[in-house]
């Protein structure tokens, strides 16, 4: 009934603001959107990127003020946004559907990808990032680097990299070739490293990683204004260690592909149309063969595919800006379970822990930036989905009926999304505020789940079927204020989220992982409330010299008042900045508050609080046309022993680390 | 017509075969079905063949089907009475084993089904025999013959004294083939009269608690304890297996005024109970 009431509200509030916006005068002016855009491009080597040019993808996201990280070793981190992880938010590579094999969340999506393929990351909060797929919390979509037929060129480029911490080698090479009629990029990377340690000199055992990523994108102009694009991305990755967990993964591999058709027309009405048929699949092998202390031994393998398409029309219309985008896909998730008894006559252990879930999804997305006058502009945004979802295995469904006996193989829901954003800029001022409704279906794991164990909590959680769609209304403000020396931000966003999916403890299950404290079935919260803000500020103290700074805050509580569990604490980054010539370099401070709003129900405690600082310096070298770009560093100078809110388990950071990445571009 | 190359010697075949069918001579009505010979036991008039589904005998509950040939005519009798007597040779005893009656199956001519629950499995100096005692035409014949019981390598079957002083046995009839969802338990419950004889005890009531000793004693939930069944003279239950393996079916038997009368509960302290069965998948 609540949720009904708030769409109401909803359209109506939609409506209001049409119709009073159609008499506003003829204007445009287009303001900027206040998404971020995180630049992976290394066509523009250079220190604002403030990451070393073959840091991690993981470590470039890290970055964003709306972005944290949860850690469950020195790979593969879990990109949240809100304080929102992988359920309750969208991402997507080129607006490509992807979904991650693994039901212990150790493998995102942002794993499957490295620098090498993208050039942006795009960052959009709550339903700003609904444009993908249904979203609560916001959306990633990671932007594939790719050339255009604008200009000619060829350039060659290899990069190499070691870090001390880990004995981490990075090295990549890049081929990049562009005239009017046809493009291509190709390029390759390989990481590899040792575990690392944390402060104090205390080696972090099952840390180690080692990825490569190979990948080739190619267009070809077929007429005046249209181009075929196809793109390949392998992504391997093998003996990674999760220090965090009692398993790590000895495979993790990727095959991503897509074919698209784009036509751009700057003079027409259809300034952009691309139709996207894309497919990828994920198989990631859980095991424990290296850990010697193990109650059981067990492998849990876990597969998914994903067939689907998309078809992206963007209109131009004096003060309207639309743009559409139908899609669907086919989701294939399976993921199996086998333990090995003692005894070795005993017979195997086996179970599926996701029934093999086949999801249909099709939905169409419409935005609409409407621009009221020269100073301000309204979007609106609006997705609708329909998600068909079948258990196509006999023994996953068998599985499932022993907790929900009445359970039928198959099941339908709607989704909606809506937001609406305002924004007003004048002189140095600009104002935002924005409100959505969103809602999303159950993950597979939420709804289908069989016996996952969650070491952050110590629990087995078991899926649940019933559950309602989660529903968020979110309201937004920002303020931003720019002038030659100054420029500073405020942020907030609130989130009312109902039906809030979350594991409870149902005391008539017994335990299936050994030293497990129990079952937790995903249940449904009547609500729970996300607040988070962030203030930023940047001071030009002289041409050369600039202070940059962030300060956030977060809050999440339950319909009990309850904590929900990561949340960040009070958090803040400083930032000295020198740049002159070729030179840049760099001293930051960053750190957090203790937390003290935890949860201890779901294996959260009071994270101290920490500083540690960096620093680093780059250097460009011209030859002619080629360049060589040296970027050296120190992460953690103290060597600090500490942990945040977004380790598992509280596992601890990387120590004093030392970095020299060194590019070479030929052009 | 590219069709009807590939159709016509199809059809022809069809005609051929449907033809032939009539000009044999009457062949033995096949109502065993896809079950598989055990043994044939002999008397100069009859043998006796005996089928189960997996063409053994074993430890613990056994579904027999028989049927009675006519060693001059070849034929299957159809209209005898038949009962059956298992037999086990020890070196101290002789005992039997819980049976069914052995019936005629309804609906067919000349099959007869009942099922044996063998308390225990052969070994060197220790055979079961199986005799038939049977009438054809008021003319009452005999057979018997020494039948394989191997072990199980799990206890399907267990043999108890209860606090009452009398001495039960419970066997595992169902699930012959679990499953990992909520399967039907079916026990069959006797006690020992005597060596001979072994009756259905009716109205007690059996708590089931599976749990894995592999997975620390994981237990499942869902399950139900077993209750009789009139109509079949056993006690049907749910069990839930979530995964497949090693599965301990820990068991407590109440009589009517629901007091134990074997079995402990599973506790903390308390791995497994002293009444229990085994499955494993």
């Amino acid at each position: 009934m609540v949720s009904k009431f708030y769409i109401g509200l909803l359209v109506s509030l939609l409506f209001t603001v049409i119709i009073s916006a159609q008499e506003k005068s003829l204007d445009t002016v287009k303001i900027e959107q206040l998404k971020e855009i995180i630049i992976v491009n290394r066509k523009s080597l250079n220190n604002k990127n403030q990451v070393k040019p073959l840091a991690s993808i993981d470590e470039y996201l890290e970055k964003s003020n709306k972005i944290t990280m949860i850690k469950r070793g020195n790979y593969a981190w879990e990109p949240a946004i809100n304080n929102m992880v992988s359920d309750r938010i969208s991402v997507t590579i080129d607006g490509m559907q992807i979904f991650g094999a693994c039901t212990d969340k150790m493998d995102p999506i942002t794993s499957y990808v490295d620098i090498s393929n993208l050039s942006e990351v795009h960052v959009k909060s709550g339903q700003q990032g609904a444009e993908n797929g249904s979203t609560i919390g916001g959306g990633i979509d990671l932007k594939l680097q790719k050339g255009n037929f604008n200009d000619e060129a060829l350039y060659v480029g290899f990069d190499t990299g070691f870090e001390t911490n880990g004995n981490a080698r990075i090295g990549s090479s890049e081929l990049n070739f562009s005239n009017s009629k046809f493009f291509v990029n190709a390029d390759a990377i390989y990481r590899k490293s040792d575990n690392y340690t944390a402060g104090g000199d205390v080696e972090i055992k099952y840390s180690q990683y080692e990825k490569y990523n190979v990948s080739t994108i190619a267009g070809l102009k077929i007429n005046k204004n249209g181009a075929i694009i196809g793109s390949v991305i392998f992504d391997n990755a093998t003996n990674i260690g999760y220090p965090a967990l009692t398993m790590d993964v000895s495979s993790a591999k990727a095959l991503i592909t897509s074919v698209s058709y784009l036509q751009k027309n700057s003079n027409s009405r259809v300034t952009e149309w691309e139709t996207k048929f894309y497919m990828n699949t994920i198989t990631h092998v859980m095991d424990d063969t290296k850990r010697p202390d193990v109650p059981i031994h067990m492998d849990m393998p876990g597969w998914s595919d994903t067939y689907g398409f998309y078809s992206k029309i963007k209109l131009a219309k004096t003060r309207h800006s639309l743009l559409f985008n139908a899609n669907a896909y086919y989701n294939k998730a399976l993921a199996e379970m086998t333990m090995y008894p003692s005894d070795p006559n005993e017979n195997e252990m086996f179970m599926l822990t996701w029934p093999d879930v086949r999801t249909l999804y099709s939905g169409i997305y419409g935005e609409d930036d409407f621009s009221l006058n020269k100073n301000s502009n309204l979007k609106m945004t609006a997705r609708i989905g329909f998600q068909d979802e079948t258990i196509a295995d006999d023994f996953g469904l068998n599985s499932l009926q022993i907790f929900y006996p009445n359970l039928n193989d198959n099941q339908q829901r709607f989704l909606i999304n809506l937001s609406t954003q305002y924004q007003f800029q004048r002189d140095r001022f600009q104002f935002s505020g924005s409100v959505g409704y969103g809602e999303r279906a159950p993950s597979v794991t939420e709804a289908y789940g069989f016996y996952l164990f969650n070491s952050f909590d110590n629990y087995d959680y078991i899926g649940n079927p019933y559950l309602n769609n989660e529903k968020s209304l979110e309201f937004n403000a920002a303020v931003n204020y720019t002038s030659k020396k100054i420029k500073m931000g405020i942020e907030a966003s609130y989130f009312y989220i109902s039906d809030y999916i979350i594991g409870k403890l149902n005391p008539d299950y017994d335990r299936m992982t050994i030293g497990a404290d129990g079952v937790k079935v995903y249940t449904a919260l009547d609500y729970a409330t996300i607040f988070t803000t962030n203030l930023t500020a940047e001071y030009s103290i002289s041409n050369a010299i600039k202070l940059d700074g962030m300060l956030g805050y977060s809050l999440g509580e339950d319909n009990d008042k309850e904590n929900l569990p990561l949340i960040s604490p009070l958090n803040y980054k400083l930032m000295l900045r020198y740049k002159k010539a070729f030179l840049d370099a760099e001293l930051g401070m960053s750190g957090a508050d203790k937390q003290y709003n935890y949860s201890s129900s779901y294996g959260e405690d009071k994270t101290n609080a920490y500083t540690v600082f960096n620093a680093n310096a780059s250097y460009a070298f011209y030859k002619g046309k080629n360049k060589i770009f040296v970027k050296a560093g120190m992460d953690n100078i103290f060597d600090r022993y500490y942990s945040t809110f977004a380790d598992w388990k509280n596992i601890p950071r990387m120590g004093r680390n030392t970095f020299i990445n060194i590019s070479y571009v030929i052009k | 017509m590219k069709l009807l190359k590939y159709f016509l010697p199809v059809i022809l075949a069809l005609v051929i075969i449907s033809c032939s069918d009539d000009d044999d001579d009457v062949a033995p009505v096949n109502e065993i079905g896809d079950l598989i010979k055990v043994q044939d036991i002999s008397n100069d008039e009859h043998t006796i063949e005996v089928y189960t589904k997996s063409g053994k005998l074993v430890q613990g509950y056994n579904d027999i089907t028989v049927r009675i040939k006519d060693n001059l005519t070849q034929d299957f009798v159809e209209n005898a009475t038949i009962s059956w007597k298992p037999v086990m040779h020890m070196i101290e005893k002789t005992h039997s084993c819980p049976k069914s009656d052995l019936v005629k199956v309804t609906d067919k001519q000349t099959v007869y089904n009942g099922y044996i629950i063998f308390t225990m499995a052969e070994n060197e100096t220790e055979k079961w025999d199986l005799t038939f005692n049977y009438t054809i035409d008021g003319t009452a014949y005999e057979v018997v013959d020494f039948i394989a019981v191997p072990a199980s390598s799990k206890q399907t079957i267990t043999s108890v004294m209860g606090v009452d002083g009398v001495k039960y046995v419970l066997a595992l009839i169902e699930p012959q083939k679990p499953e990992v969802k909520i399967n039907d338990i079916t026990i069959g419950l006797f006690k020992m009269e005597s060596m001979m004889s072994f009756p259905v005890v009716e109205n007690y009531k059996i708590n089931l608690d599976p749990r894995m000793p592999s997975m620390g004693n994981h237990s499942s939930p869902n399950n139900q304890d077993l209750f009789f069944n009139a109509t079949s003279n056993m006690y049907d239950g749910k069990l839930s297996l979530t995964m497949t393996g090693y599965w301990k079916l820990n068991l407590i038997l109440r009589n009517q005024n629901n007091e134990i009368l074997k079995g402990e509960a599973v506790t903390d302290e308390n791995e497994a109970s002293t009444l229990y069965l085994e499955i494993e998948f």
